[in-house]
């Protein structure tokens, strides 16, 4: 590594989280838990891998209290493929973050697939040098995740399950509300905004009993009145751009090469795969086949092509057979 | 690469050049173009995209007939190179340029930055985003360095190709892409 005077140069800025983001647009990202997991994502053509100590199906499968994964792991990941390497740390665990930017890792997720650290809050994003990705059902997460410091968005969809059917509620969410806001006037952008902020305010009630004035301190150093005006201008920019202003991938139940095509046609700048490789039977081969299906997504002959003979598929869950209590995505706010 | 037709497009505009820009997914794809811009991203992934869908060739092919200008930003700096100072990498290169590239070179996510670079050329100095970026270790032949930083080079120029181990197109600065523009 080249030796640079880093005092002159600007680390963790905003344009250099963002566009680290931007860079993996038209990718897939793998959840891979061994270096010889990784190995074969990076010649697949992952654009990055997603280093964790179970797969969101064994997760599932296994319960307990599911955590960040062993640094041993995550460094011998890092050590073996070029490609960036991110890692999850639980909701709201900022230590969690803090030990996986200390490692090395490029992006954090923060998601829902482990179980949540805090009740209250998510993590400040907006002070660590690494950037993060977050979880959404809807735009109010959406918006708060990117006011928060996320560099990238991800629908929540319900990991491990191979059913995709959460993935597109929420990106349909995140879309139908995006163009509802661009016929709204200021006022009722506001209101929006207000409401939006509501998760914060009841966090805040909860813990003090204390009602919330404009001088609250409602989340890291931010005031309601700072947290009420910067959630407003991120919906301004969202209403403007028609768009989440930071790249949004689809994840949770992403099984086969047309899961990960429908999903880029629905809007996603890329996709994140879970479960759906390492649990199928041939997982170099369907892979291979998802890369190329986000690559061509609105190409039906090649989504064709390559779905065929890949093995049999993740076996799956029906959502409705899921206790509400043990959905991933009730997690976070 | 939308934010690089994004640059594009804007840049046409306002030269009022009559040009056209596509997204290139095949080989039949390259045969339309006059200039093609190769993004950032993982090298691994791009080479592999190149190779396989066949634009490899198809590129090499119209490098041979010396009528495609070439640029490559990031990932894309490190395709047009004739070699890597790391042998064992997944990476087939283009071979363009007459340079040496480290990939990564500067770190990992933790390490990328943003910096003023001086261009040569250029009067004032560019604001330059690097994102794991790669630098370009050694130059030969008529490869000229156009920009360092703390003499790392990070820019260069070989006839009509242009390789920069930083990301243009994620700032409003278009200076570089009508400078590509005007290497037509």
């Amino acid at each position: 590594m080249k030796e640079l005077d880093i005092t002159k140069l600007r680390h963790g800025t905003d344009l250099v989280k963002k566009g680290f983001a931007k860079m993996q647009k038209g990718g897939v990202i793998m959840d891979v838990t061994t270096a010889e997991q990784a190995k074969i994502a990076e010649k697949s053509g992952a654009v990055a891998v997603m280093a964790l100590e179970r797969v969101p199906a064994d997760i599932r499968a296994h319960g307990g209290v599911a955590r960040m994964a062993d640094p041993t792991i995550i460094k011998e990941i890092i050590n073996t493929v070029s490609i960036p390497v991110m890692a999850k740390a639980r909701i709201g665990h900022f230590v969690e973050a803090q030990a996986l930017e200390a490692l090395g890792v490029d992006m954090i997720d923060e998601s829902e697939v482990l179980t949540p650290a805090d009740p209250f809050y998510h993590i400040d994003k907006r002070i660590f040098t690494i950037p993060f990705v977050c979880g959404c059902r809807n735009l109010g997460e959406a918006s708060r995740r990117i006011w928060e410091g996320a560099a990238m968005i991800r629908t929540k969809g319900e990991a491990g399950t191979g059913n995709i059917i959460e993935a597109i509620r929420h990106q349909r969410m995140v879309t139908s509300m995006t163009r509802t806001l661009k016929t709204m006037e200021a006022t009722r952008l506001k209101k929006v905004a207000e409401e939006y902020c509501q998760s914060y305010v009841t966090s805040f009630k909860t813990l003090t009993n204390q009602e919330v004035d404009e001088k609250t301190i409602v989340f890291g150093d931010s005031t309601y009145s700072t947290l009420k005006k910067e959630i407003y201008e991120v919906l301004k920019e969202i209403k403007g751009l028609q768009r989440l202003p930071v790249v949004n991938f689809a994840a949770g139940g992403i099984a086969t090469p047309a899961d990960a095509a429908i999903m880029m046609q629905l809007g996603s700048d890329g996709v994140f795969v879970g479960s759906g490789i390492f649990k199928s039977k041939n997982p170099e081969k369907r892979a291979k086949a998802i890369v190329e299906a986000v690559a061509h997504y609105d190409e039906p002959d090649k989504i064709a092509e390559v779905s065929k003979n890949l093995g049999d598929a993740m076996l799956g869950i029906e959502i409705s057979t899921i206790p509400k209590e043990q959905l991933f995505q009730e997690r976070g706010w | 690469m939308s934010e690089h037709l994004a640059s594009m497009n804007r840049v046409l505009k306002e030269e009022k050049q009559p040009g056209q820009t596509i997204l290139v997914r095949q080989p039949c794809d390259i045969d339309t173009c006059d200039a093609l811009i190769i993004p950032g991203g993982e090298s691994t992934t791009i080479s592999r995209i190149l190779v396989n869908s066949g634009m490899h060739d198809a590129i090499r092919q119209r490098m041979k007939q010396n009528n495609i200008a070439l640029m490559g930003t990031c990932a894309g700096c490190v395709i047009l190179a004739k070699e890597l100072s790391d042998t064992k990498a997944d990476v087939r290169l283009l071979q363009a340029m007459d340079m040496q590239v480290e990939r990564n070179a500067f770190g990992r996510q933790k390490e990328s930055f943003e910096k003023s670079v001086e261009i040569k050329g250029f009067t004032t100095p560019f604001n330059a985003v690097f994102i794991r970026a790669p630098c370009i270790t050694k130059v030969w032949g008529s490869c000229e360095v156009l920009a360092t930083v703390e003499k790392e080079i990070v820019m260069a120029r070989q006839n009509n190709y242009l390789a920069l181990s930083f990301h243009p197109e994620l700032t409003d600065d278009l200076r570089i892409h009508r400078y590509f523009l005007e290497m037509l």
